[in-house]
């Protein structure tokens, strides 16, 4: 297990905190968010992707749809889980649980945590592109309220498809980009070692992201090694804000979501 | 065993820009060139005749929008839309500003997006076409916002979009405002569908990365011209992470009609009949011709 970061100001120090091994993934968040959880399987089309556990839980007394982005606790758990680099089927998995929470009026819960969609033959084969470009315009749509959670990685458009939301919200050391830092210092400047430089550059931090208006929340972190009491606050947060926006006309709700993207960076 | 490729971690996807940056020969100002496919020299007149398709093979050529817009829409029909909205450095990233300028130097173009109206053999559309020369159709923050633009007008006005894609991937200087152009133009895409309106996708050589995954994939029909890359991770990331080499002919248009992503490989010199027949069996009314 990797020593975690304390607050830094250096952004690429969030990376690392974000890649931690060791740190909590979607598993954690979801046995601590939740009770009764019951995960359910499959796209209904091709097959069971194990990157995304989802499925139906309660917080406190209201019914929601869980769906996380799973990188795996562990060698054999994490093999399972492909890194958390998910295929089409999760992505269509997802949607196909978002669809029936919109059906039985339960809120939905997505948990983000990728290095990015997985690029490999069968990923491309079977319509990586398709796949994410339908969440998008389905999650914008979808009647029912989405809160998404992004606890560590938020890797570009692999983050993105489960992460059109109502409301996004950031642990204080998870990231959210366009590219890695990694990747965008090798392309910009062929020297992937400047990848400090890049985070900097890139303003990936929680943040600079609740300051740029991309996302609503960022969630302390005092001790990134203990998240008891990040599990208690987060669990309240979700509770009344699903409670919140259930109470609106969903029609005002959707209104709402479109423009919450509507008008990210315009100024 | 395990293998070692299952240890390395999947390379960010919109990392790749190699496609996009690998030099489409574009039809130069001789009277003579050479095709890069069959290797025959050919009149340029004959190829500009011929749509900016070698008459020989096939291969088509790399195509500004400027050009294809022209080439596509009734005379004098094409008015355009937002053509002031200009790119800005949002995240004051080193090195953007003459990346722009040098983009708006080369392609002519203030962005990678050319919007508006114009008529198809009488049918009144609302159009976007994507520029090549343009940081390979790179999606930026304005970029998002013309097409998003045009989405809302096409849905206001009761237009049918079509929309020909060109692109390498992120615009990496603009960060996370890029990535947010995937989910605001799908937004703008879905009302506009919830409308009853028509949607049709051009996919040109190369489109991949971010705008595959929203825009380009979101057509009710889905068309790609002839040999067309249309990937989300292109060929060169995917080799990265599995460590093989790909199949000839993989991710090309042929191999999406075959895994059915696409519903129609159209030709350049077919696409504006092919587009009308379409337009014509959607509208009542709207077309004149
Ligand atoms: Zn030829």
């Amino acid at each position: 297990m990797g020593e975690a970061v304390v607050t830094s100001t250096e952004p690429y120090d969030h990376v690392l905190e974000a890649r931690r091994k060791g740190r909590p993934t979607s598993q954690q968040f979801i046995a601590n968010l939740t009770e009764d959880f019951l995960e359910f399987h499959g796209d209904r089309r091709f097959g069971d992707d194990n990157a995304i556990i989802a499925g139906i839980a309660r917080i406190h007394d209201l019914p929601v749809t869980v769906i996380g982005i799973e990188k795996g606790n562990g060698l054999q758990d994490s093999i399972k889980r492909n890194f958390g680099a998910v295929h089409p089927e999760g992505y269509r998995k997802a949607l196909r649980l978002m669809k029936q929470a919109e059906k039985f009026h339960r809120p939905v819960l997505c948990i983000v945590d990728t290095s990015g969609a997985y690029c490999g033959l069968g990923a491309e084969e079977r319509g990586q592109g398709q796949a994410i470009a339908e969440n998008l315009m389905e999650m914008m749509t979808l009647k029912t309220p989405i809160i998404s959670l992004l606890i560590g990685e938020g890797g570009s458009g692999g983050a993105l498809a489960l992460a059109v939301a109502d409301q996004v919200w950031m642990m204080e050391n998870a990231i959210y980009s366009v590219i890695s830092p990694e990747g965008c210092a090798s392309i910009l400047w062929k020297d992937s070692k400047k990848m400090k430089e890049a985070a900097r550059h890139l303003k990936l931090t929680a943040l600079d992201l609740l300051g740029m208006g991309v996302i609503e929340q960022v969630i302390p972190e005092d001790d990134p090694q203990d998240f008891t009491e990040v599990y208690q606050q987060v669990q309240t947060m979700l509770y009344d804000q699903f409670q919140c926006s259930l109470q609106k006309p969903i029609e005002e709700l959707l209104q709402q979501r479109y423009q919450r993207f509507r008008m990210i960076g315009i100024q | 065993m395990l293998k070692k490729s299952l240890f390395r971690k999947p390379k960010n996807e919109l990392e790749y820009q190699g496609e996009g940056k690998r030099q489409y020969p574009s039809v130069p100002d001789d009277m003579y060139i050479s095709c890069p496919e069959c290797k025959q020299t050919l009149l340029k007149a004959e190829v500009e005749e011929n749509f900016f398709v070698c008459p020989k093979c096939k291969y088509h050529f790399k195509l500004q929008a400027r050009r294809r817009i022209q080439l596509l829409v009734d005379a004098d029909s094409f008015e355009e839309l937002d053509a002031e909205l200009q790119p800005h450095n949002l995240l004051e990233f080193p090195g953007y500003d003459e990346k722009l300028a040098a983009a708006q130097q080369k392609s002519g173009e203030s962005e990678g997006v050319i919007c508006g109206v114009a008529d198809i053999n009488g049918c009144r559309i609302a159009l976007f076409v994507m520029d090549p020369a343009f940081i390979v159709g790179s999606m930026g923050t304005v970029m998002g916002e013309k097409i998003t633009r045009l989405f809302e007008f096409a849905t206001a006005h009761a237009l049918p979009v079509i929309g020909y894609t060109v692109s390498g991937g992120a615009r990496m200087q603009e960060g996370i405002f890029s990535l947010m152009q995937m989910a605001k133009t799908s937004g703008a895409v879905k009302q506009h569908s919830d409308a009853g309106l028509l949607y049709i996708t051009v996919l040109t050589d190369p489109t991949t990365g971010g705008v595959t995954a929203s825009f380009a994939m979101e057509g009710d029909i889905i068309l790609a011209e002839p040999k067309a890359l249309v990937a989300f991770a292109g060929p060169r990331v995917i080799e990265q992470t599995i460590r093989q080499k790909l199949p000839a002919g993989f991710q090309r248009a042929e191999f999406l009609l075959e895994k059915g992503f696409v519903d129609a490989i159209v030709e350049r010199t077919e696409q504006k009949q092919y587009l009308t027949m379409i337009l014509k069996l959607h509208q009542g009314g709207i077309c004149r011709g």
